[in-house]
């Protein structure tokens, strides 16, 4: 998103985040809205590919054209049943779809297609956890809508004389089917608030991976997440007056938001402020919120029940059949590979806490061993995905090439420092493990003459150490194979070196 | 998501001011003399059609479609889309094949 705020981003004031918690009391709530992985829009037949170019997958249906008819997409029903059932809710005998009427030039029928009254699944609750401990999540509501157009704002800097701020609209998006997840206050979680909503958002992008329902990408937008935040000033309290801060797309940013919000807001209400029920927009490369639109003004969508769609009745035999091809339930798919992987609970926590779970478990399915699997997801590929501030999946790499990567290892190939290098090279978009070996020339050597050599160049320029050695003083080994190591550029099997080394001189 | 209101539909005499409200929700410029003329009309329909509500007895559910028609899907199959150029026809000015808008401000989509 290329926003211009016109707005100053000032900081706010702040109380540090351990002093707010110990005057104040944050409920929190999460609304996450996922674009579901069909291949066409909700209502229309035009497809739902990512980074086409602008305007080349709308209709007189998503354009809102006079005239123009939506019909339902019947795979988008069945993601948004099999998501509700996922999250243990009541799926409605009958629902239907209302429109939401506002001016925003990202939707251009001035109205969005969407449920309000009654929404296709309420009233469940999920169990998550959060750093080891159980947490219980209850979720208001799924509902049905689709997404809106997007847009780029664009200011004086773009060469217009008169440097009037304007907006370019592309609704290759709009009209996308979305799944809204609500859940209900979230109560109880006192300083894990930010642990309990990134776990949450967390937990569930695996789910609907599990589901299959939706790519899950929050870097592209086919996850977006809404926090709402309040603070009261103790458990017993009513609620306090709430923020709503928008499009936090990544897990860091989830958390990273909370611990804003609850900071911001305590500052206000401990010097006799309010909190101003309000939309707030967050922004990821300072890491503050700002105002945005003040909801005091009581919104006013004038919903009414869409008259071009019919209603929606599942019937009891669909339902049922839907759940029966729900995936295992995650608490118990976790017990299964904690038993198939022979990991300690510790191990387990760990992958799951990086959200690495599906990935170990496809880099085994590719070849790899349960703990090489996990060592390269949860140090290598964790650190880099750190630095680049997204998700695991989101790096660019696949379980295939992981499994590669330590296939190559294995077959004495690659050593480890080079396999390091193997995956940046994968990273950097040059290919498969193999590819990037043979094109950065990353094998180790393991021609037995060139590295006798070098072992013997090691021990004719070291000869101290290879005396000690021959005295029984292995661990002096260390200093050869650095010096043969380092001569090789680092391209040989340290374990053969060291056989080579002990050869020579025992 | 805000929570689901309250009706205000039967037995609610529509005042000017809420029609006021009315039209700038529906960006529509009303003068003085435009709501003088329509509030006591529009409070008449309303009225009228609140006749209705008090026939209908709490047995009768309501009813937002007229048709005793349920579930009408189409399958998940992608049908060409309109060239952008068409699609663009219509903008009131193109930039970089987009429709380009005047910005409303404070607002971050």
């Amino acid at each position: 998103m290329t926003a211009v705020s016109t707005r100053s981003t000032t900081a706010a004031e702040l109380m540090p985040y351990d002093e707010a918690l110990s005057r104040f009391d944050p409920v929190l709530g999460l609304e996450v809205h996922v674009e579901l992985n069909t291949a066409s829009k909700m209502f229309c037949g035009c497809s739902t590919v990512f980074g086409r170019e602008p305007n080349t997958q709308t209709c007189p249906v998503c354009l809102g054209l006079p005239g123009a008819l939506p019909v339902l997409n019947a795979a988008a029903v069945e993601s948004a049943i099999r998501i509700g059932l996922a999250l243990n809710c009541d799926i409605a005998a009958e629902c239907r779809f209302a429109r939401k009427n506002y001016f925003y030039p990202d939707m251009p029928k001035n109205f969005q297609t969407s449920q309000y009254d009654e929404p296709i699944a309420v009233n469940g609750g999920v169990d998550i956890d959060v750093d080891g401990q159980p947490f219980r999540i209850g979720i208001e509501r799924a509902h049905m809508e689709e997404d809106t157009g997007k847009s780029l704002h664009v200011g004086g800097a773009t060469g217009r004389i008169h440097g009037a701020d304007h907006s370019l609209v592309d609704y290759n998006r709009a009209g996308i089917p979305l799944i809204e997840i609500v859940t209900k206050p979230i109560e109880g979680t006192g300083r894990l608030a930010p642990a309990v909503a990134r776990a949450y958002v967390g937990w569930l992008r695996e789910l609907l991976l599990g589901l299959g329902v939706s790519d899950v990408r929050m870097e592209q937008g086919s996850l977006r997440c809404d926090v709402n935040l309040s603070l009261r000033p103790d458990p017993g309290a009513p609620y306090g007056t709430r923020s709503e801060t928008k499009n936090v797309n990544s897990l860091r940013s989830v958390e990273r938001a909370v611990r804003y919000e609850v900071s911001r807001q305590a500052a206000r209400l401990a010097t006799g402020r309010r909190v101003v029920q309000e939309t707030r927009h967050w922004h990821e490369d300072t890491g503050v919120t700002t105002s945005g639109r003040s909801k005091e003004q009581a919104e006013d969508y004038r919903y009414f029940p869409e008259p071009d769609l019919v209603p929606i009745a599942p019937s009891v035999t669909e339902v049922e059949r839907l759940r029966a091809s729900l995936p295992e339930p995650p608490a118990i798919r976790r017990a299964r590979l904690q038993a198939d992987w022979g990991f300690s609970d510790l191990e387990m926590r760990d992958v799951v806490g990086a959200g690495a779970l599906l990935l170990v478990e496809q880099t085994v399915a590719a070849g790899a061993s349960p703990a090489a699997a996990k060592k390269w997801w949860l140090s290598e590929l964790a650190r880099r995905a750190n630095d680049a501030g997204v998700a695991l999946d989101e790096l660019g790499i696949t379980p295939e090439h992981v499994a590669a990567v330590q296939s190559l290892v294995d077959a004495g190939r690659i050593n480890d420092k080079l396999a390091r290098q193997v995956l940046d090279g994968v990273l950097a978009g040059e290919g498969s493990p193999e590819q990037v070996v043979s094109a950065r020339g990353l094998e180790v050597v393991s021609d037995e003459g060139k590295l006798s050599a070098a072992v013997d160049r090691a021990i004719a320029g070291n000869p101290g150490v290879a005396e000690k050695i021959r005295a029984g003083k292995m661990a002096a080994a260390g200093a050869l194979i650095g010096a043969v190591m380092k001569e090789m550029h680092g391209q040989a099997d340290a374990g053969r070196v060291r056989e080579l080394i002990l050869e020579k001189l025992n | 998501m805000a929570e689901p209101a309250a009706s205000s539909g039967a037995g609610h005499a529509m005042t000017r001011d809420e029609v006021a409200r009315l039209a700038q929700l529906a960006r529509i410029d009303l003068s003085d003399a435009e709501l003088d003329h329509l509030a006591p009309q529009l409070a008449v329909i309303i009225e009228s059609v609140a006749v209705v509500s008090s026939v209908a007895a709490d047995e009768v559910p309501g009813t937002s479609h007229p048709l005793p028609v349920r579930n009408v899907f189409r399958r998940d199959v992608v049908r060409p889309s309109l060239a952008p150029e068409e699609v663009l026809a219509g903008a009131p000015e193109v930039e970089q094949s987009r429709f380009s808008v005047p910005r409303i401000l404070g607002e971050e989509a």
